[in-house]
């Protein structure tokens, strides 16, 4: 009893520090590094609270070390974590706990849990974190959680094998959100969907978040992705994050990278789509 | 102590109370994962009928409260008052795709899953047999395609095998060898001695090893290094699609892949083998001398009588056979991979099990066999 209380107290500290400032994730001077090679320098980054904030840079910049030093899976040479005001860096397991509950994260391949199905994947977290919901409520929220991710009711008792590229990545997500995160981390959602899944996984992303509220670190190369769902844009160049703003404010620095990224072929098709998209709504 | 008190007003509780003879049920605290305790039990025992759940004391909700929230509506038939957390918004949402989900697949009844896992299994054994004589004829028609293009034989590959099959395996098997060679000899001369005929421990040891365990304990020892890894290496390469890639390309797996490791354990085996049997001697051959004082001149003279050479010959006929069969089982195995990185696992385990067993019966049609020749 002592020790549940002194959980929630955590628990507790954490909301409140998540109410009085609107900073969910602030990275402060981040150095990570394999043997000679440095892919992290000096970098600072802050996420919002409530946002989406895409992350894009070039192969081998280091997005995915940066998503995972913020999770935990890596630790950073040098620099400061905080998650929702606490730090993560150097904090054993147990003690990270309170904030391991209030983020979900779906990785690349989707990361499921071969031998178990579908339904069972999205209940490992509830099972984990939260034994005193009863299995009955537990199938009945793995069951929710299934749809409310746009998979079909079939799909509960599916193994991931016998998934879609597609399907596996919304079953990913529905895991993700098994526990009502504040935080969601997406690795590359939308790499390896037809142009058509991509967009309806776009679109459930946003509607998700607004429903739930959810701040999103989202990493990705869908030009897409970025105009139709970001709020803010963060790049990753020359070690750190050279950029951070909406697409127009990126727009309007002279980085040649980030020019050449949003100016490219393939950014500017995607800027004349979403010009499209407005004057259809209009 | 701040914490404390502003937590306990956080934990999800509810009050029920009948105000001008309808039924209130008051929810307060905090309606999220981490809050609800053993609320939905409680909202689960209470009967009705119930007018309305007041939300005025509920501070926050998440979808699993809105859900459980979803639930009690529904089943007793009420409504909500007093909603100031955009509850009814997060009860519309999850009410939307409130439909039923099969959470497993549907379960059969225990003696028809029996009877079933039974059939499975011996049609699996049936076709498993099939598919490894198959295999065995593909491996034939490959060397046939070899033999008459030679040039499409892969001399590095099959050298490169020789050294992972062969050479790297001559320590562990060396060391293996040795110590059975003191076992068998240190437990036939403790029976004999009993007699008093410790001299014959040396006949145990040197018709024993060249006739059956040299050979045997090899092909154990290849079996769980060679053939486990064959599965492993081309189960990987089936999942990576590189078995398929060389198809596209027009080279036979079958004579890239299988035929190379097959004909790597094929000559690999007699040497090995033959190795296996020598220190095993050896160490019989060393107990001999430490412990009955058999001085090693007196051993290897009185070997020399006792030992006919059609033991040799039993033991060097018997290893290549045990050889293909290792390779096959191995190969065979690793080829039939297709869904995902657990089957690699089955595979290999199945592969290595499957070429000891088979070692050990074509072992015993063996002993019939060269009894029935005379060689005994």
């Amino acid at each position: 009893m002592a020790q549940e209380e002194e959980i929630s107290a955590e628990e507790a500290r954490i909301e409140e520090a998540v109410e009085h400032n609107g900073i969910a994730i602030s990275v402060r001077n981040l150095r990570n590094s394999f043997g000679e090679q440095v892919v992290h320098e000096g970098l600072n980054l802050d996420v919002r609270k409530g946002e989406i904030l895409g992350v894009v840079g070039g192969s081998g910049t280091g997005k995915s070390v940066l998503m995972r030093s913020i999770i935990g899976l890596q630790t950073p040479d040098e620099g400061e974590v905080h998650v929702f005001g606490e730090s993560m860096i150097g904090r054993l397991d147990d003690e990270a706990l309170a904030i391991r509950k209030r983020w979900g994260v779906l990785f690349q391949g989707g990361a499921l849990f071969s031998t178990l199905t579908v339904a069972e994947n999205i209940e490992v977290p509830i099972r984990e974190y939260y034994p005193n919901i009863g299995p009955k409520l537990r199938d009945e929220i793995a069951a929710y959680k299934i749809r409310m991710t746009g998979l079909p009711a079939e799909a509960g008792p599916k193994y991931p094998a016998e998934l879609s590229g597609g399907m596996k990545k919304r079953a990913g997500l529905a895991r993700a959100l098994a526990l009502d995160p504040d935080l969601l981390f997406l690795d590359e959602p939308t790499a390896g969907l037809d142009p058509i899944g991509a967009a309806a996984f776009d679109d459930q992303t946003r509607r998700l978040q607004q429903t739930l509220g959810l701040t999103v670190f989202l990493i990705t190369h869908d030009l897409d992705t970025l105009y139709s769902i970001c709020d803010r844009v963060a790049v990753l160049a020359d070690r750190k994050v050279t950029a951070v703003g909406t697409i127009d404010e990126l727009l309007a620095t002279d980085h040649p990278w980030i020019q050449e990224y949003f100016n490219g072929p393939r950014g500017r098709a995607a800027t004349a789509a979403v010009a499209r998209e407005k004057d259809k709504r209009r | 102590m701040d914490h404390i008190s502003a937590l306990m007003n956080k934990a999800a509780d509810l009050a029920q109370e009948v105000r001008e003879g309808r039924t209130v049920i008051r929810l307060s605290g905090n309606l999220s994962i981490a809050c609800l305790h053993d609320l939905p039990n409680r909202l689960d025992a209470i009967e009705g009928p119930v007018d309305t759940i007041d939300l005025s004391g509920v501070d926050h909700m998440d979808t699993i409260g809105a859900w459980v929230l979803h639930r009690t509506i529904k089943r007793l038939d009420c409504k909500i008052t007093g909603d100031k957390c955009d509850a009814e918004r997060l009860i519309a949402t999850v009410g939307s795709v409130d439909e039923p989900v099969n959470i497993r697949p549907d379960h059969e009844p225990p003696w028809q899953r029996v009877v079933g896992q039974i059939g499975e299994a011996v049609v699996n054994s049936g076709t498993t047999l099939l598919g490894l004589l198959g295999f065995f004829g593909g491996t034939l028609v490959a060397t046939w395609n070899v033999i008459r293009h030679p040039g499409r034989f892969r001399i590095n590959a099959v050298v490169q095998r020789f050294e992972v099959v062969g050479v790297s395996a001559l320590g562990i098997i060396g060391l293996m060898s040795f110590l059975i060679g003191i076992v068998i000899a240190q437990q036939g001369s403790v029976q004999l001695r009993q007699f008093g005929m410790e001299m014959l421990t040396i006949n145990l040891v040197g018709r024993l090893t060249f006739r059956e365990l040299g050979v045997l304990m090899t092909a154990i020892m290849v079996a769980g290094r060679s053939g486990s890894a064959f599965a492993a290496q081309l189960g990987t390469m089936k999942l990576t699609e590189e078995v398929d890639a060389m198809r596209t390309i027009g080279v036979s797996p079958m004579e890239a892949l299988v035929l190379p490791r097959t004909l790597a354990v094929v000559v690999m085996m007699p040497l090995l083998g033959f190795y296996s049997s020598i220190v095993a001697i050896i160490g019989g051959g060393f107990l001999c001398a430490v412990s009955l004082d058999i001085p090693p001149i007196t051993f290897v003279q009185r070997l020399r009588e006792v030992v006919p050479i059609h033991d040799l010959w039993v033991g060097l006929i018997k290893a290549p056979v045990f050889g293909v069969i290792i390779a096959l089982a191995g190969c065979f195995q690793g080829m039939q991979v297709k869904a995902n990185a657990e089957e690699v696992g089955l595979r290999t385990t199945a592969a290595v099990v499957q070429a000891i067993f088979l070692v050990i019966v074509l072992d015993a049609f063996f002993a019939v066999f060269f009894t029935w020749v005379g060689w005994n």
